[in-house]
């Protein structure tokens, strides 16, 4: 597909004023949308209205500036794909592997988001006040001081965490009673790395082998209150009220689970 | 004979200007029975370009023919003429035809190496049929014997007051091609096709179809040879080269013929774990339990979300760990399912709640009664 320049230069789609740079995404291809991204980035645009985005995939993807884009709309698959830097706000649900592999930046989603969210995900922080899709966090990692970060506002489906290395996840669970546990299955399966912090409780059942359940220590509540400031920052809700609630800790037994299973 | 023909896929094979996805699919119905024309089902579709490749697109239309709602519409792709009249003299000995004719296309660059395509309004002669046999039973029997046995002929839609459109070329291309902004229906059912294991051909374009059933589907059956093999016992023959044949085979078995319910179907195709039926209560562990000793062979296994749909339901539905996306949409009496969030807000901006069913639970849109709009087989 050929890449249309030129629409940068038509008011109509691309606007320009000081430093904040308005597109409306209707009828644009996202090889389009994402070249006008990066270009406007590099020419020092701090902030970046999108709007009319519908299903655009990968936007935000391979951006290293520390620009905060804001989307109206339904972002497409792979938002924030290997995303270095940026803010991304978007005020409506986000679809499939919002922040795959990304390395650092920030994510705020109003909405809800699919499946694979922080698929592989390195570094930054992703809040959700909604609920997520299956695998979220799937492949999760951290090394030395990139510890990624990602806080889903009420809940998620089965397979949170699934051969998470490392990074830290935590569910509010805001659509339901604190008594009430969360119905995810096969949590953590496979999980060597990092934590998972689940306000209310869960059924045993319901986790992957390997995967510990424990009382969040002092040092997890400060993280825990950092994280739950953040999300009351973007979303609204009163933090005292939410870490009242409860949480538990959920953190691998073994850095190698499966390592006896293949090898006697 | 079909597939290496005009049959087959267009000569730029791969696309590389193309990132590798999966297929698309999106399924709408107004419950309440009211009608629209193929505009926005093709614009939803078209959305989810990236998930295609210009190797398959196809649609499934309910409630397009109600002059001629009686009769079963049957709709044909033929390689050559001498297949039609082969296919025809078989047609005209077996049923009572009471409309026939090219079905209405336009040409356009995009849509190429086109099969000759007809459709033929019918109804089972009483002579034909056997001791006992219903007409929809006949009516598998008929095109199971034109998709086997008459060379260069193969049905791609058999039900009533409804039909299915597909070809090779991405689904907008498809639809433009069979002129679907003419059709008025209030189910529409669309994909996009993404094929990974088997060749691009007209015939193997979703949907796949028998009787009033329709499936569209993304990801892959890799149980499809034991599949194949139970449904033969039961008289169905798979001919069109595509895993998801089996399906629409499966669920006119389970569903009509075996009378089974939805949530019963989804426990044979999308069977839970044996470790989560264990803690299942007592009379549902029994049911899923019988379920799986019985059905065990026509268990799909491998990744799926897949729409199926008949006159009066519209059933969304992923394997039991969601290796296939699927997001289901509601505005008022309209039901959406979809591959993507995105193509739902596209062509509804009322829509009031959007959410992502879990693997192996269906999602179930029902046509309201007193809608006027007949049970459709099996239902």
């Amino acid at each position: 597909m050929k890449i249309d320049l030129e629409r940068m230069g038509d008011p109509r789609v691309f606007r320009r004023d000081n430093g904040h740079v308005h597109i409306d995404a209707s009828e644009l291809h996202y090889r389009e949308l994402n070249a006008m991204i990066k270009q406007a980035a590099l020419d020092g645009a701090t902030l970046m209205e999108i709007e009319n985005v519908y299903g655009q995939r990968y936007i935000g993807s391979g951006v290293r500036l520390p620009v905060r884009i804001e989307i109206r709309g339904i972002p497409g698959n792979d938002l924030g794909a290997f995303m270095d830097g940026p803010e991304i706000v978007v005020d409506r649900n986000a679809q499939d592997g919002v922040g795959n592999t990304m390395n650092s930046g920030n994510i705020v989603v109003h909405g809800r988001a699919g499946d694979i969210v922080a698929m592989g995900m390195r570094g930054g922080s992703i809040f959700i006040r909604g609920s997520v899709g299956y695998r979220a966090a799937i492949h999760m990692k951290e090394y030395m001081k990139h510890r990624p970060v990602l806080v889903i506002g009420e809940s998620c489906q089965d397979f949170l965490g699934e051969y998470m290395a490392g990074g830290v996840v935590v569910v509010l669970g805001l659509d339901r009673d604190p008594g009430q546990g969360l119905r995810a299955r096969h949590v953590g399966t496979g999980m060597h790395g990092g934590a998972i912090y689940l306000r209310g409780d869960i059924d045993p059942h319901n986790l992957g082998k390997g995967v510990e359940v424990s009382e969040p220590e002092e040092a997890d509540l400060e993280k825990l209150r950092e994280l739950v400031g953040r999300f009351c920052a973007y979303f609204g809700g009163d933090p005292a009220e939410i870490m009242a609630g409860g949480f538990v800790k959920l953190a691998p037994r073994s850095k190698r689970p499966y390592g006896s299973l293949y090898a006697y | 004979m079909f597939r290496g023909s005009s049959f087959n896929a267009p000569s730029r094979f791969f696309r590389d200007d193309k990132d590798f996805s999966g297929c698309s699919i999106f399924g709408m119905m107004d419950r309440g029975g009211g009608k629209v024309n193929g505009e926005p089902v093709i614009k939803a579709i078209a959305n989810m370009k990236e998930r295609s490749n210009g190797l398959g697109g196809g649609f499934a239309a309910y409630g397009i023919y109600p002059d001629l709602a009686e009769f079963y519409a049957l709709q044909l792709m033929f390689e050559d003429e001498c297949a039609r009249s082969r296919a025809e003299e078989f047609i005209r000995r077996s049923f009572e035809v009471a409309e026939a004719g090219p079905i209405p296309t336009r040409s356009i660059p995009e849509v190429t190496d086109i099969p000759l395509l007809w459709r033929y309004f019918v109804r089972p002669l009483p002579t034909c049929l056997q001791e006992e046999e219903g007409e929809d039973d006949y009516m598998v029997r008929a095109v199971m014997h034109i998709n086997v046995n008459i060379e260069g002929a193969f049905v791609f839609s058999s039900g009533k007051d409804m039909g299915v459109f597909k070809g090779v070329g991405f689904p907008e291309d498809i639809g433009r091609f069979f002129r679907l902004e003419e059709y008025e229906a209030y189910t529409w059912v669309a994909h996009g096709r993404f094929p990974t294991n088997t060749q691009g051909w007209w015939g193997g374009a979703h949907p796949f179809n028998i009787l009033d059933w329709s499936v569209v589907h993304n990801g892959e059956i890799s149980s499809y040879g034991i599949n194949r093999r139970h449904l033969e016992m039961f008289g169905y023959v798979c001919t069109l080269h595509t895993d998801t044949e089996v399906i629409a085979y499966a669920v006119d078995l389970l569903l009509r013929r075996h009378g089974l319910s939805v949530d019963d179907l989804a426990m044979v195709l999308a069977a839970p774990l044996w470790e989560q039926i264990d803690r299942l209560p007592r009379g549902k562990r029994e049911r899923a339990t019988a379920l799986r000793q019985i059905y065990g062979s026509l268990l799909m296994n491998g990744p799926f979300s897949i729409i199926i749909s008949n006159r009066t339901q519209m059933i969304g539905l992923t394997d039991r760990i969601r290796l296939r996306p699927l997001v289901a949409g509601r505005a008022g009496k309209m039901m959406y399912i979809s591959s993507e969030e995105a193509p739902m807000h596209l062509i509804e901006d009322g829509l009031e709640r959007t959410w992502i069913p879990s693997g192996g639970e269906p999602i179930v849109a029902e046509m309201e009664v007193g809608t006027g709009m007949r049970a459709g087989v099996g239902a």
